[in-house]
């Protein structure tokens, strides 16, 4: 079973990209879970959000605490929120940001793989909006390599529509832009 | 057989009512059952469902309103949490008394105070009372089931009862996981149409909720005690048709490694897979641990709950409420209340659990068990604690 952390802001769409992504996978045939942190959330707060994905059925039902995998949709949150706590050593971090792996992972002195990807700047480009949310879904599937990124195509259609291809775009140029350091 | 698909829990129970032909929802949203509200008042919005949907101005006009409907011979749905329940309290035993088969989801959170909008079962605890039966589920899967089901049992003849589907808030109604939806055709096949025993109508004028003194609200109550006690029989009989339809088989007490276990834990909803995790870590250590699952909280299945306590020697029950100066947790009083008869019962502790959205975690539930099997002299036995309460 892969566990991920989703950090971001109130508004930036995480909850969105973990229940895409869960909603995916299942379609894929996996199984999967994605819940937001409970409770109530404001607009530009701190903000986590959770996906399981496993191959059997998940029976448990309790918050992540040391996950796999940990996925930072806004930069600005480094220093402010504790973003590798409990990350598991050889776990993986995946930020949204135009800095290098290597400066990253001076910053949070995380031994483990560190990937990074301009997802905002691409968003920017691609969508015309810095909403990078699920454009680092990309990003997350090029780590992980659970599934196809063509998997996550129905959910992106049903729920963009007529902007659902350049969502689809955006997710394609992560995916092929991020620069992982093992 | 349904497409096993991936939804919000909340979204798909709401997608499952709109599968059972109801005539009339009154709805007040409320944290964490709003996306029910939200997603059925689209189902009747955009034209997939023929329904009417009430809006009302508070959870008392909710409850209010479907009953009404509900005796004029309406399908009837309502679904709320936490104060919203609180606040439709005084109309549930006049729903239950009129034997109106109205359906309600609650999506179960913290009543305050102090204010707290997470999942534990302290509003459903004080409407025991009230004649409903009330069922609980424990993943998305039991919910859509359920919330189906839900129908076919209130409204049978021999029931005619209100039914809550108790859904954990947040744990289970904000997940998104798999399951399979019924589709429109195999609901049709299974729930027949609402045929009332009564409605209210002008042409043919009936008295519903009538005014009783002492000569006869005694003999009223207890018909009314009899009817949710006769009822356990047909939810079975419903969860068997369930089963023989959806392959999905559902019982009033549901058990996991229960057989030759020394040691039980009893669950009432969405905790009960994460304590499962629990009795297989447990089992792997050479302990007989076992679960017991109640899905059936009133009518109360005393047998059904007996004949899986087996020889068990150490019963822990969890609780998600506490009854302040009481014996201690609603769930424990219940299950001693249950056992005190039997020559042979198991030594029964009690752990105060998941309170206002309070995480409780596999290595836990172990903890629990530890602390339990730890009880050589069973000074425990009896007693309850807050677990993991900071002091």
């Amino acid at each position: 079973m892969i566990e991920v952390r989703w950090h971001g802001r109130g508004g930036q769409g995480a909850v969105t990209s973990v229940e895409l992504l869960a909603v995916s996978a299942i379609a894929a045939g996996k199984y999967a879970q994605g819940f937001p942190s409970f409770g109530p959330e404001r607009r530009g707060a701190p903000v986590a959000a959770f996906t399981r994905i496993d191959d059997k059925k998940i029976n448990v039902r309790s918050g992540i605490y040391e996950p796999d995998v940990v996925l930072v949709l806004d930069s600005s949150l480094i220093g402010l929120v504790p973003v590798t706590d409990g990350l598991k050593p050889d776990g993986k971090l995946i930020v949204n940001t135009p800095k290098t792996p290597e400066e990253i992972r001076r910053e949070l002195n995380f031994q483990g793989t560190v990937a990074t990807v301009d997802g905002t700047g691409i968003a920017r480009k691609e969508m015309g909006v810095p909403i990078a949310n699920t454009t680092m879904i990309g990003a997350l599937l090029k780590v992980i390599g659970v599934m196809e990124l063509d998997a996550m195509k129905d959910a992106i259609d049903r729920r963009f529509g007529r902007i659902a291809q350049k969502n689809l775009n955006a997710m394609k140029r992560a995916y092929d832009e991020i620069k992982i350091l093992n | 057989m349904g497409k096993r698909i991936g939804m919000e829990v909340a979204v798909a129970v709401a997608e499952a009512v709109g599968l059972c032909n109801i005539d009339m929802a009154a709805v007040y949203p409320i944290t964490p059952q709003s996306h029910i509200a939200e997603h059925l008042s689209d189902l009747v919005a955009d034209g997939h469902i023929d329904c009417e949907f009430v809006t009302v101005e508070s959870e008392h006009s909710a409850m209010s309103a479907v009953i009404g409907a509900s005796g004029a011979g309406a399908r009837s749905y309502t679904a709320t949490s936490s104060q919203g329940l609180m606040l439709m309290h005084e109309l549930l035993p006049i729903a239950s008394a009129m034997r109106l088969p109205i359906v309600m989801g609650i999506a179960n959170r913290a009543v305050s105070g102090p204010l707290n909008i997470l999942n534990d079962h302290s509003d459903i605890m004080p409407q025991r009372d009230a004649g409903w039966i009330a069922l609980f589920v424990e993943n998305a899967q039991e919910a859509v089931d359920l919330s189906i089901a839900a129908f076919k049992i209130a409204e049978h003849k021999d029931v005619m009862l209100p039914v809550s589907v108790n859904i954990d808030g947040f744990q289970l109604t904000h997940m998104v996981e798999p399951f399979e939806m019924p589709t429109q055709e195999e609901v049709n096949e299974f729930l027949p149409p609402f045929v009332p025993h009564a409605t209210l109508h002008p042409s043919k004028p009936v008295t519903m909720g009538a005014f009783a003194m002492s000569d006869y609200f005694t003999e009223i109550m207890k018909a009314k005690d009899e009817a949710v006690k006769a009822s356990k029989k047909v939810i079975q009989q419903v969860f068997d048709e369930w089963g023989e339809k959806f392959g999905r088989p559902y019982k009033l007490v549901e058990t996991y490694k229960a057989d030759d276990a020394d040691v039980m834990m009893l669950t009432m909803g969405s905790m009960g897979e994460t304590a499962q995790m629990a009795i297989d870590e447990l089992r792997a250590k050479g302990v007989k641990a076992g679960l017991v699952k109640l899905r059936l909280w009133r009518p109360f299945p005393f047998e059904e709950l007996k004949a899986v306590i087996g020889n068990a020697k150490k019963l822990i029950v969890t609780d998600r409420a506490c009854s302040f100066g009481g014996p201690g947790g609603p769930v424990f009083s219940e299950i001693k209340s249950a056992l005190y008869a039997e020559a042979r019962r198991p030594l029964i502790y009690n752990y105060i659990i998941g309170l206002g959205g309070r995480d409780v975690q596999v290595k836990e539930f172990v903890g629990m068990f530890e602390n339990v099997l730890a009880d050589t002299a069973n000074k425990a036995a009896d007693t309850y604690e807050f677990w993991g309460v900071r002091e």
